[in-house]
């Protein structure tokens, strides 16, 4: 190890590239200053934002689509607090994401300086861990701890917090003698992920499974986290066993196999979420049992005993009791289960599973997703726009949402044949998350197309970040499904408070959101009729070298089902109106 | 009603911690998130000076703990958790107290600190200032008889605990 001083702030930059970061999303400011000088000498890209929040969810996009941890820098103060929306997105969906934040210097916080604010404080709550950096030494350490608590064990955000003096070359403070750090210079003695499951759990776990005559394969996010879609794949047609997949882990199974039944939950398809109900055996897989799977909890999966897969032990029994509940990596541990699979005899040792097969094709048949399509002079269905985008592009295309009842459309009709290819906020379901989490992944996946799909309500919140997709050459394609309102809380207004619509129509009138993006640098096209749809997204498709926003026009009165209400169990599910006759 | 005495329905949590500045606001933010009072708190570090303990009582009558220790389990700083039985553990607590103690009272006060085998620390003509290291039940019940001959400033320090040696 040669001994070479350098300051804290060149030190930063130095293991951010050592530990392989290739872009980082930022907006400097005066505490963080230090640290933007020797950027300019870096090899890693920093793209500028027009919002902190706008770093914080690219930072999180290039996470999603490319299973590396993002990493977002910023000044401190109110650009701290700009980022704790993201970091409490990234906790809740367990997004790997390092956060470099801008300190005052170490001798004057707690001072009330311009721009303090207690950082590691506020973000305690919405990180996995924070660190407020004292010393220069211990810079290359802590970032070295900060990737890994980021990557390791159940994924998450992970902010830094860095003291102005400690990276200014002007401070006596700021010198440290530079060292790469590795594993061996790691001190975190109360952190030990555990990665392989229980041998004997995941034997009975086996058993359970080849007893089971109404099994399904509960599917979340964490499936995604361990990389595990291949071996999931297999133990499915190995054991030919129904799959369904939560929002956070749409494309963690393809939609087009016969064994997916697509998303559980609040808006999922029928047979998904009575499937579930009616299940025998619940196979929990990296999914963690949140309410808007459930619906009412003491009515959810009533006969089911239930496996639980998790690499959060504290996860496992949180909110269902379970029968068996192990610990560990997805990946390590379906990898254990096919074995242990094997082991106890081929699929026809299993329990008969034929009536359930027939049962559950027997829903599929009579309630698939259905909606009216539009009548000349009517506006546009959200629903069949999101069939054309689908239909117009590639599988592989990488499709992110906003918040709202867009979301839920795009989740149901697009079909997701490979794993991170959807791209959402689930847990926190920020508003606004589209715009800058598609230019997150687009910087990590250049090749790919990447199109956002957002809400008027949602575009309005982030839309700004265009800017920077067009100053940083950073080319995204946005689907803006303007249904003039907040359709998503007007839905829950019509159907569960009279009709009574409080403070959910945006506006007819404004903004005009073609001249909007069209002075934001994209190409933008208003799509009013349905014929115009298709040739509008194939024009968006055939232009590479700007953003380009589609404004569909669409039907403020559709509403998404089907829907189990809150607070009603999933057996209550309310299917699209015209199949409630089909409901016996 | 419930028979347990008030001491059972607190529950023992120590945990050893890394002695590094904000662990004590991580643990403590765990509890408050949930709405649980912690009922007492003591905190010093371990033979090992890298190391602390924490050990703390928390009124969580028919709430389950279980989640809470899983998610104190989760913190970074968290090194290990142990949830003690009061009835497989040994607690102790100690107590200082400054107790009214003029000429017609001072013969009778002296009497109970010697069956209570309680410390005299300091004392003028007025007060006594004593102190009692014992289980906190025990405590209270030094506390109940003192109180009669007027407690001038009384000040516990919260329990702490180790599992007992069988
Ligand atoms: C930051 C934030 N504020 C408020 C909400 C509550 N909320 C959920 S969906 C929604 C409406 C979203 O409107 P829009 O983007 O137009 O989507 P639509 O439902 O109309 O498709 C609101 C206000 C939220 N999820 N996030
Ligand atoms: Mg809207």
């Amino acid at each position: 190890m040669s001994k070479q001083q350098i300051s804290g702030g060149e030190a930063l930059v130095k293991a951010l590239e050592h530990e392989g970061v290739d872009v980082m999303f930022g907006l400097p400011g005066g505490a963080i200053l230090p640290v933007y000088d020797p950027i300019i000498e870096s090899s890693i890209r920093h793209v500028l934002v027009r919002h902190e929040q706008g770093a914080g969810h690219m930072a999180e996009g290039y996470a999603h689509a490319t299973g590396r941890p993002g990493v977002a820098m910023v000044t401190s103060g109110p650009a701290a607090t700009n980022m704790v929306t993201p970091l409490c997105d990234a906790f809740l969906d367990s997004v790997p994401m390092v956060c470099i934040t801008g300190q005052v210097p170490y001798a004057a916080i707690g001072t009330d300086a311009f721009q303090e604010c207690d950082t590691t404080g506020i973000t305690m709550a919405v990180t996995k861990h924070n660190f407020l950096v004292s010393e220069a030494q211990d810079i290359p350490r802590i970032i070295h701890e900060a990737f890994h608590i980021a990557t390791t064990g159940r994924p998450g955000p992970v902010l830094v917090d860095i003291p102005k003096d400690i990276v200014d070359p002007s401070s006596p403070r700021a010198a440290m003698n530079w060292y790469q750090a590795s594993d061996a210079d790691m001190e975190l003695p109360g952190y030990n992920p555990v990665m392989e499951g229980d041998r004997e759990l995941i034997r009975q776990a086996a058993e359970m499974i080849r007893d089971a005559e109404r099994p399904v394969l509960y599917v979340g996010g964490g499936v995604l986290r361990a990389r595990a879609a291949e071996a999931l794949l297999e133990l499915a047609e190995m054991v030919q066993i129904p799959v369904v997949t939560t929002l956070m882990a749409r494309g963690a199974f393809p939609d087009r196999h016969d064994l997916c039944l697509g998303m559980p939950g609040m808006h999922g398809n029928y047979t998904a979420v009575t499937a579930i109900q009616q299940s025998d055996l619940l196979v929990s897989l990296g999914a963690r049992f949140d309410d808007r799977v459930t619906g009412k909890l003491d009515g959810f999966a009533p006969d089911a005993k239930i496996i639980h897969v998790d690499i959060d032990p504290a996860e496992l029994g949180k909110v269902r009791q379970v029968n068996v509940g192990i610990q560990g990596d997805c990946k390590l541990v379906i990898e254990s289960l096919i074995e242990a699979l094997r082991e106890l005899g081929g699929v026809e040792t299993h329990a008969d599973r034929q009536a359930w097969r027939s049962t559950v094709s027997g829903w599929q048949e009579r309630f698939p997703l259905v909606y009216q399509q539009s009548e000349p002079g009517e506006k546009l269905k959200p629903q069949f726009v999101i069939e054309q985008l689908r239909d117009n592009n590639p599988s592989d295309t990488i499709v992110c949402s906003g918040v709202g009842q867009h979301q839920m459309y795009t989740s149901q009709w697009w079909k997701f044949d490979h794993p991170y290819t959807f791209i959402n906020s689930g847990g926190l379901g920020t508003m606004g998350f589209s715009i800058p989490a598609a230019i997150g992944a687009k910087t990590g996946m250049p090749d790919r197309r990447v199109w956002a799909v957002d809400g008027d309500g949602c575009f309005q919140m982030t839309a700004q970040e265009l800017v920077t997709s067009t100053v940083e050459d950073i080319p995204i394609k946005v689907a803006l499904l303007n249904n003039s309102y907040l359709g998503m809380v007007r839905q829950w207004q019509e159907m569960f408070y009279d009709r009574r619509y409080s403070e959910v129509h945006l506006s007819d009138r404004v903004p005009d959101y073609v001249k909007w993006a069209e002075s934001m640098g994209c190409e933008a096209i208003r799509v009013e009729s349905p014929e115009e749809v298709e040739p509008a997204i194939v024009k968006a498709n055939e232009i590479n070298d700007r953003s380009v926003v589609v404004e569909f026009r669409t039907d403020a009165r559709e509403n998404v089902f089907p829907m189990v209400a809150s607070g009603k169990t999933n057996s209550e599910i309310q299917v699209d109106p015209s199949q409630e006759g089909l409901l016996r | 009603m419930n028979s347990a005495t008030p001491t059972q329905r607190w529950h023992t949590i120590v945990t050893t911690v890394e002695n590094k500045p904000g662990v004590l606001a991580r643990v403590a933010g765990l509890f408050s998130r949930r709405g649980y009072n912690i009922h007492s708190l003591a905190v010093a570090p371990t033979d090992d000076e890298r190391f602390s303990r924490i050990t703390f009582t928390v009124d969580v009558e028919g709430s389950p703990l279980d989640q809470v220790v899983k998610q104190l389990n989760k913190l970074i700083n968290v090194v290990e958790i142990r949830e003690l039985d009061p009835l497989d553990a040994v607690e102790r607590e100690l107590m200082l107290v400054t107790v009214c103690a003029d000429a017609g009272h001072r013969h009778d006060l002296l009497e109970l600190i010697d069956d209570w085998r309680a410390f005299v620390l300091s004392e003028n003509d007025s007060e006594i200032m004593l102190s009692l290291s014992a289980r906190p039940a025990r405590l209270d019940e030094f506390e109940a008889s003192l109180r009669p001959f007027g407690i001038a400033k009384l000040q516990r320090t919260g329990r702490v605990a180790l599992p007992s040696l069988d």
